[in-house]
């Protein structure tokens, strides 16, 4: 079924899709980052596409890429019922994306989520700002290199204030 | 006596901003809501989430498969049943397997009962906030019955822990079919009741048609699902949309509604409740005889007989627990239909013992994204049932 929506995206932006696959039944269709808005706003809007339902937006982190920032996006169509997965990559150096709000009113918080927890910046967003973690939290978490372990606390642990006797003071 | 014009008699008031939450009682789960009121209408409003995040995803790619499903549990906490599920069922996807048929009918007795507690929570939560205490009472009762059957199955009343990847734990004990078919009735009188005590209440009708109204555009330009986005009129359900597990042998009905508010979003769960219990009757009369569990070396536990009494048993359960077995490469988004509406999830794996990207769609993150739109233009004293209708978890949203 959505071979045809592959088969819709290749036809109208052929210079754009570097490639498709269809992995266990999962159709996806991998495109430059530049015009990402133009393919989305044409699977949202083309009557053989119809993809009027806005699924999910999320990254992929794979440190060792030329382009670093996979982001992956998951469209559903209600009256045809098939789905599609369209990926884009980023490079570290400049890990921008535009930004789909305008098609997807609720790409909002899922694009604030993959700010807030890989650092991929969406150009056009109307209030990108972390969601999950507070702000003046330091680096972005579920980047591959942020260390599983590392302590950040939003209220300085009592140990470390000046000053404050340590918790449990060890019997003499 | 002297005549004053309507507008002259308003009090004038300043704009005020009011802190919710985080710890609010009515905010189950963690939740801030920021108000912008004008007396007690609430001008704007910012929905901000993220209170509850523990790094779900960041701790599932140092966990193997199979450590997974503790954690799956506690997204949405009051069916987490469903939520293995849904996980199992991606994991599968991703090798390639089909669970055995009995296992797909308990899979879906047991789901379909957990939604009913979910429903039963919720319906709960939100007669409470109108002031409706005792259905509130008789709600999480019988939300009480069901997790005696859990426990009884799985031996834990909220977190299971319960579906393994190709099949479940164990079978059902002895007894079971006539537990749950015996408990069904129950449920239904106290959906009855609770209906009746509501449903054509002045109170409840004032407090909730018309409010926190949604249409089905905007709701699907949210990315809304489930109970809420059916509430809206659109008959989308995973379930009937692309059948999974045995929902493609059952019949139901998808309850939808006509204005998108929260009396709507009442109706619509409390008739899916029906439809769930439709759902397990069919079920029980298609159960199948045999295994539930399917034996993958490279996922699957051995059975313990084998662990302790075979060298090659204990060789493979060691594998399993230390490297955390093999699963192929590649990238699957699994989509079931849970309580709250479409959970997703989006696995890549590289071949290694453990997911490389875990990632869930979580339904109610979506929902509560249009939390703000709902409520701005209504009453503050409405901003806590219409939160309650959408049905926000907060281990679900926040992750």
């Amino acid at each position: 079924m959505s071979t045809k929506v592959v088969g819709a995206v290749r036809k109208a932006f052929p210079d754009e899709v570097i490639g498709d696959h269809a992995e266990r039944g999962d159709h996806t269709v991998i495109v430059k980052p530049g015009r990402l808005v133009e393919i989305v706003r044409f699977l949202h809007d083309d009557p053989e596409t119809d993809m009027s339902h806005f699924c999910d937006l999320t990254v992929v982190d794979w440190p060792g890429r030329e382009s670093r920032f996979e982001v992956v996006i998951h469209l559903h169509s209600l009256a045809a019922g098939h789905r599609i997965r369209v990926k884009t990559s980023v490079p570290a150096q400049s890990p921008v994306v535009p930004s789909i709000t305008a098609v997807y009113r609720g790409a909002d918080w899922f694009e604030r989520e993959a700010f807030d927890l890989y650092g991929v910046r969406f150009e056009g967003h109307p209030d990108l700002r972390r969601i999950l973690l507070w702000e003046g939290f330091e680096g972005h978490p579920l980047r591959k290199d942020y260390p599983k372990q590392q302590r950040q606390c939003p209220v300085p642990l009592l140990e470390d204030r000046p000053g404050q006797p340590p918790p449990f003071p060890e019997r003499p | 006596m002297e005549k004053y014009e309507e507008k002259d008699l308003l009090l004038g008031s300043e704009p005020m901003k009011l802190n919710m939450g985080p710890s609010h009682p009515s905010t189950h789960g963690t939740v801030r809501v920021v108000l912008q009121l004008d007396g007690e209408i609430v001008r704007s409003s910012d929905a901000q989430v993220g209170f509850l995040h523990r790094g779900f995803e960041k701790e599932c790619e140092s966990s193997t498969w199979n450590q997974v499903f503790p954690y799956v549990d506690r997204l949405n906490y009051a069916s987490p049943l469903l939520n293995e599920i849904g996980y199992a069922l991606a994991v599968e996807k991703l090798v390639g397997v089909d669970v055995t048929p009995r296992c797909k009918v308990l899979r879906v007795i047991l789901g379909e009962m957990a939604r009913i507690a979910d429903h039963l929570v919720c319906l709960a939560a939100m007669s409470m906030e109108l002031g409706a205490f005792t259905p509130f009472l008789y709600l999480v009762k019988t939300r009480d019955w069901i997790y005696l059957v859990f426990e009884r199955v799985t031996g834990q009343r909220v977190m299971h822990s319960f579906m393994r990847i190709g099949g479940m734990k164990c079978d059902a004990p002895d007894g079971f079919k006539e537990e749950v078919l015996a408990l069904l009735p129950r449920i239904e009188v106290t959906i009855r009741d609770v209906e009746a005590l509501l449903v054509k209440n002045r109170i409840f009708i004032d407090r909730t048609v018309n409010v926190g109204c949604m249409t089905a555009e905007r709701a699907l330009g949210y990315g809304w699902t489930g109970p809420c986005l059916r509430s809206t009129g659109v008959d989308y359900d995973v379930r009937k949309a692309e059948p999974y597990l045995c929902y493609g042998d059952v019949r139901f009905d998808v309850p939808v509604g006509t204005n998108g508010d929260n009396y709507d979003r009442f109706q619509v769960r409390c008739e899916e409740m029906r439809q769930s219990m439709r759902i397990i009757r069919q079920a029980f009369d298609m159960l199948p005889p045999g295994p539930v569990q399917l034996d993958l070396p490279d996922v699957s536990f051995p059975d313990k007989q084998d662990v302790y009494t075979s060298i090659e048993g204990t060789i493979r359960h060691f594998m399993l627990v230390m490297e955390g077995g093999r699963v192929p490469a590649g990238e699957v988004y699994s989509a079931t239909e849970a309580a709250n509406g479409e959970l997703g999830f989006y696995i890549v794996s590289t071949g290694g013992g453990s997911p490389y990207k875990m990632r869930v769609r979580p339904p109610c993150f979506a929902n509560i994204a249009a939390l703000s739109e709902m409520i701005d233009g209504g009453f503050i004293a409405d901003v806590v049932p219409t939160f309650g209708s959408i049905n926000m978890i907060g281990g679900e949203c926040d992750r």
